[in-house]
């Protein structure tokens, strides 16, 4: 085994590593980065504040990207029957062009234009002139090609900029076509600090022009939504095989492997399952107010984690059959998981991890470090709020400054004909009072170890310098960040969209997932990263002539 | 079928591009300043366009890319990014502390008219530049042009810190265009192999190809040095290969210091390579040494073993105008027939050239500047090929249509070694023969009959 990862041990100091990690800022910068980076002392009933949500520091290397990545690239790119198509210069759209590793099934003839990018390529005339003559022509060209049931249509920054009115384009171009829903998003690059902002724009145009379109009763006893599961490396199939084994009827993901209907149909579920939390809790909030589903939170990451979501899923319709069942569905998937954490164990355990992913996702996968005997030492999202770090009771708190304001929030009031409570009153208590919780998050900081770190929008100079300082045994993060972590000889894993791999979700996910965390720490390519005569320089015998 | 909707019928699109054959100025841009050493490439703008542009650069290359970006939120793009830009260039000197930081525009900043030589000039005079390190710009705005036109004008940018002191240097100028830094190191080494001395600006190998050894450094040893830039005032010549990727930087240098260029093709086969030798030996004042004849000698040997697989087979190819005239005139000179040719580039002058070069096939060839890969697929759907040549994208359509695929040009993402292995040169002949074969041939093993199946081809 190579001695670079056999030194990692070292013991370290949050108090030094965080000076360390201010030092070389200008004051001002440094300033404003304490107050992203916690030591974590998170007590019983007291979790510590933190800086979140906002802006990037001009200049210093993010991790972070803009909020049409988050529109187009997250929620919406993973939606296989919509055409989407992107208004501005061709770089957006050939950028979240398949990128994000989002698989479909879309049958032998089903929809999919998953695999094309279609773009306006505005160009300088359009700028100059206005461009939505030429978007609704595109529309109309998108339109006579393939004829799709829905078109999308996406804002990059010019747009906003020199003011063309996509909606009024969209909203013309549909009544045009007649049986084609088209809609757009003000996603602009700029709006909000980070991805975060884009998954709200995406979300609210979602529900306003599709959720609800499609009253037809779809069969099945538990009707559930899976909210905030992207199907990145075919986690999303990997759940829906579980549903399916359980009896669980998943009448719309949002929005892995989704399709147009799903999300019309979303309405007629009894229950919405959340997953990633930042991307899309408002989603789960508002069909509740309008249509009366209640939402819980879930996490398939994780062995552990899986078998709690699909009981708590379960225990909410109380029917003892499919209570019954999920037990059978978790005793017959355990074995396989449990033999693998046997088998990689005394490699992993004891080991450190770091991880700076998304808005949840470093939450997570701590739950599949954990079962390893992996410790998570450092954690933070790249753009979570502080209601992702310390859990829901803080929402109340939570100022809203000038970047968040420009996100719209949608006012929802109950459908008048389509509300319909899910669970009485009296049903939800007793729930409760057996330990339910809806409408609830608590958020990674509780979940943190004390004396760890939870930093908010790491950087590239601050993540070198902690791969430097504590050498954690993986690091978790983007494909930025996973080559400049490697130089230093510290394994890294994509989190984001997993370099290679997956799905990591579910029980089959946690035995990819151990496997793969196994040949990363495991790996001998670290034990080669001195030459032997730079390991030993010294000389035992002259070669003479 | 992955590109199940794609009809064989072509119908004329004005407004939609689908599957377009290029992207966005700010990239090509970012990739050139990654060429000079000690740099920090710096984009003016939002920050996801420098995200989406380090992730495809990183994708590609395998290896860390780092930039930094304005991060414009709304207030800076109604009332100007200079602020953000002032800002910036204080925390990158103090944190990051490069020679040089490389900005470019994005369409963003474009339209809302930020003008950074002028930027620059205030961040000069508050004092944010350090004595001795340096801030260039380029103007790459994402609604015109492509990451070609990007690349080049980062390029020119490079010439423009050129000085001349009046006396000569002795030194070629030789600005390789957007090839891989594996490319790079071959032009220098046949360079070097030559007994010229040049400069190759700008030169990203050692940057984005560099070695594991448990350190990381922003700035690695590789890339011109500013020292390098200035010299390039003082050469006997620029040798520009490519026209739309070194061109422009060529005849600035050509124009403010009097150094004479010639605008070749980038040396991808036999042709370009010798004209490229050629053109080195004739500025350089020398003999073409043996070794380099006998690398010549190699290829033609190949070219000469191969020609019998080779004959007359019919290729799709898509990329970048530099990259496409070399490898068409490549193809036509193995008895290949490049028949489907497509840049997301604009520029007339590239349909033309590429009509000139496949004259002989005397057949019509179809080819467009400013076209995308749903057109090339539309063409491949009614007038099929025996192999596509081109980047990772190209696998939705092979996989479709049942084809041979070479992958080659930008990006790649879902093979490895390209930044190892040159395709410039007669050495990268060798190697693009030996993978044009290796597809040809494998596809040969799988679909012959068991009674054709043979173990000597």
């Amino acid at each position: 085994m190579g001695t670079a990862i056999d030194s990692k041990a070292a013991a370290w100091n949050a108090e030094e590593v965080k000076a360390e990690l201010l030092k070389k800022y200008p004051p001002k910068v440094a300033r404003k980065r304490a107050k992203q980076i916690l030591i974590n002392e998170a007590l019983e009933n007291e979790t510590p504040e933190i800086s979140a949500n906002v802006r990037t520091i001009p200049g210093i290397i993010t991790m972070r990207g803009c909020t049409y990545a988050g529109c187009k690239g997250v929620i919406m790119g993973p939606t296989r029957d919509i055409v989407n198509l992107v208004h501005g210069p061709i770089g957006c759209s050939f950028y979240a062009w398949l990128t994000r590793r989002n698989q479909t099934d879309a049958g032998p003839d089903g929809e999919n234009y998953m695999n094309y990018c279609f773009s306006t390529d505005m160009q300088e005339q359009d700028i100059i002139f206005g461009g939505e003559k030429k978007l609704a022509a595109a529309i109309q060209e998108a339109y006579d090609l393939f004829h799709p049931r829905s078109i999308a249509v996406f804002a990059t920054c010019p747009v906003g900029l020199i003011g063309d009115d996509i909606h009024t384009v969209a909203a013309k171009m549909k009544e045009k076509l007649g049986d084609c829903n088209v809609y757009a998003f003000s996603c602009e690059g700029y709006k909000g600090v980070s991805q975060s902002a884009g998954h709200h724009i995406a979300n609210n145009q979602v529900f306003r022009h599709i959720v609800g379109e499609n009253d037809e009763v779809k069969p099945g006893k538990f009707k559930i939504n899976l909210l905030g599961e992207y199907n990145i490396g075919g986690d999303g199939f990997e759940i829906d095989r579980l549903f399916e084994k359980c009896g669980i009827t998943c009448i719309s993901t949002f929005s892995g492997n989704s399709t147009y209907d799903q999300f019309a149909s979303a309405h007629t579920a009894d229950l919405n399952a959340v997953m990633c939390h930042r991307s899309i809790n408002y989603v789960a909030d508002m069909l509740e107010t309008k249509f009366g589903i209640p939402w819980i939170k879930v996490n398939f990451i994780g062995a552990a984690a899986t078998a709690k979501s699909l009981r708590k899923i379960a225990e909410y319709f109380g029917d003892k059959k499919l209570i019954a069942r999920v037990e059978e569905v978790i005793a017959e998937e355990m074995p396989a998981v449990e033999a693998v954490a046997a088998e990689v164990r005394p490699r992993t355990e004891g080991k450190t991890a770091m991880m700076f992913v998304g808005g949840s996702r470093a939450h997570h996968y701590k739950e599949l470090f954990n079962e390893m005997g992996m410790k998570t030492i450092a954690a933070g999202y790249e753009f979570g709020h502080r209601d992702d770090y310390e859990g829901r009771r803080v929402i109340p708190d939570i100022r809203v400054d000038a970047d968040s304001r420009n996100i719209e929030e949608i006012e929802v009031e109950a459908d008048p004909t389509r509300y319909q409570p899910r669970k009485s009153p009296k049903e939800l208590e007793a729930l409760e009072k057996a330990g339910y919780q809806f409408k609830y998050y608590d958020g990674l900081i509780p979940d943190m170890d004390n004396g760890t770190l939870v930093i908010d929008d790491l950087n590239q100079y601050e993540a070198e310098k902690l791969v430097e300082l504590i050498k954690p045994d993986i690091f978790c993060a983007g494909i930025k960040e996973k080559f400049s972590v490697q130089k230093l000889g510290v394994p890294m894993k994509q989190l984001h969209s997993y370099d290679s791999g997956g799905p990591y979700a579910g029980f089959q996910g946690a035995v990819n997932f151990y496997r793969e965390i196994d040949r990363l720490v495991s790996s001998k390519v670290w034990g080669y990263l001195k030459a032997p005569w730079q390991r030993d320089p010294q000389l035992s015998a002259s070669y003479n002539y | 079928m992955l590109l199940r909707h794609t009809p064989a019928e072509i119908t004329e699109r004005k407004a939609l591009a689908i599957n377009p054959a290029k992207t966005c100025q700010p990239i090509g841009a970012m990739y050139a300043a990654l060429g000079i050493h000690g740099c920090l490439p710096h984009s003016h703008g939002s920050q996801g366009c420098c995200a989406y542009h380090r992730s495809t650069l990183t994708r590609h290359y395998k290896e860390p890319v780092s930039a930094s970006t304005s991060s414009f939120t709304e207030g800076a793009s109604v009332f100007g990014g200079s602020a953000n830009m002032l800002q910036a260039i204080s925390n990158i000197f103090s944190v990051y502390n490069p020679e040089i930081i490389a900005v470019h525009t994005t369409c963003l900043s474009e339209t809302i008219g930020d003008d950074l030589p002028q930027i620059k000039k205030k961040a000069q005079m508050e004092g944010k530049i350090p004595a001795g390190k340096h801030v260039i710009s380029a103007s790459t705005p994402s609604y015109a042009g492509s990451h070609v036109t990007g690349f080049s004008s980062m390029v020119t940018a490079m010439a423009g810190m050129a000085e001349s002191t009046g006396k000569k240097n002795g030194k070629v100028n030789i600005i390789p265009g957007w090839v891989e830094p594996a490319d790079m190191e071959e032009i220098k080494r046949l360079a070097g192999l030559m007994g010229v001395k040049s400069i190759v600006f700008p030169d990203t190998s050692g940057v984005l190809n560099g070695p594991l050894s448990g350190e990381y450094k922003m700035f690695p040893e590789g890339g011109t040095t500013v020292a390098e830039l200035k010299a390039t005032g003082d050469a006997v010549g620029t040798l520009a290969l490519g026209d739309w990727c070194s061109g422009d930087a060529a005849r600035y240098l050509d124009k403010e210091h009097k150094v004479p260029c010639k605008i070749l093709d980038m040396p991808y086969g036999l042709a370009a390579t010798d004209r490229f030798i050629d053109a080195l030996r004739t500025m350089a004042g020398i003999t073409v040494p043996d070794e380099v004849a006998l690398e010549r000698g190699q290829l033609v040997d190949l070219i000469s073993d191969m020609h019998q697989y080779l004959y007359q087979k019919k290729v799709a190819i898509f990329g970048d105008p530099d990259q496409l005239i070399a490898m068409t005139e490549f193809l036509v000179s193995l008895d290949m027939q490049p028949i489907h040719i497509v840049t997301g580039t604009p520029g007339k002058k590239f349909e033309k050239r590429i009509k000139e070069l496949t004259a002989g096939l005397g057949r019509p060839v179809n080819v467009k500047a400013k076209g995308d890969m749903f057109l090339l697929h539309q063409w491949i759907k009614q007038e099929p090929v025996d192999l596509l040549i081109g980047n990772t994208y190209g696998k939705y359509i092979a996989r479709d249509e049942d084809l041979p695929f070479v992958r080659w040009g930008f990006p790649i993402l879902d093979r490895q070694g390209h930044q190892y292995f040159p395709t410039v040169g007669y050495k990268g002949g060798l190697r693009l023969l030996e993978k044009i074969l290796g597809e040809l041939m494998d596809r040969k093993d799988r679909d012959d009959p068991e009674s054709k199946f043979e173990l000597v081809l």
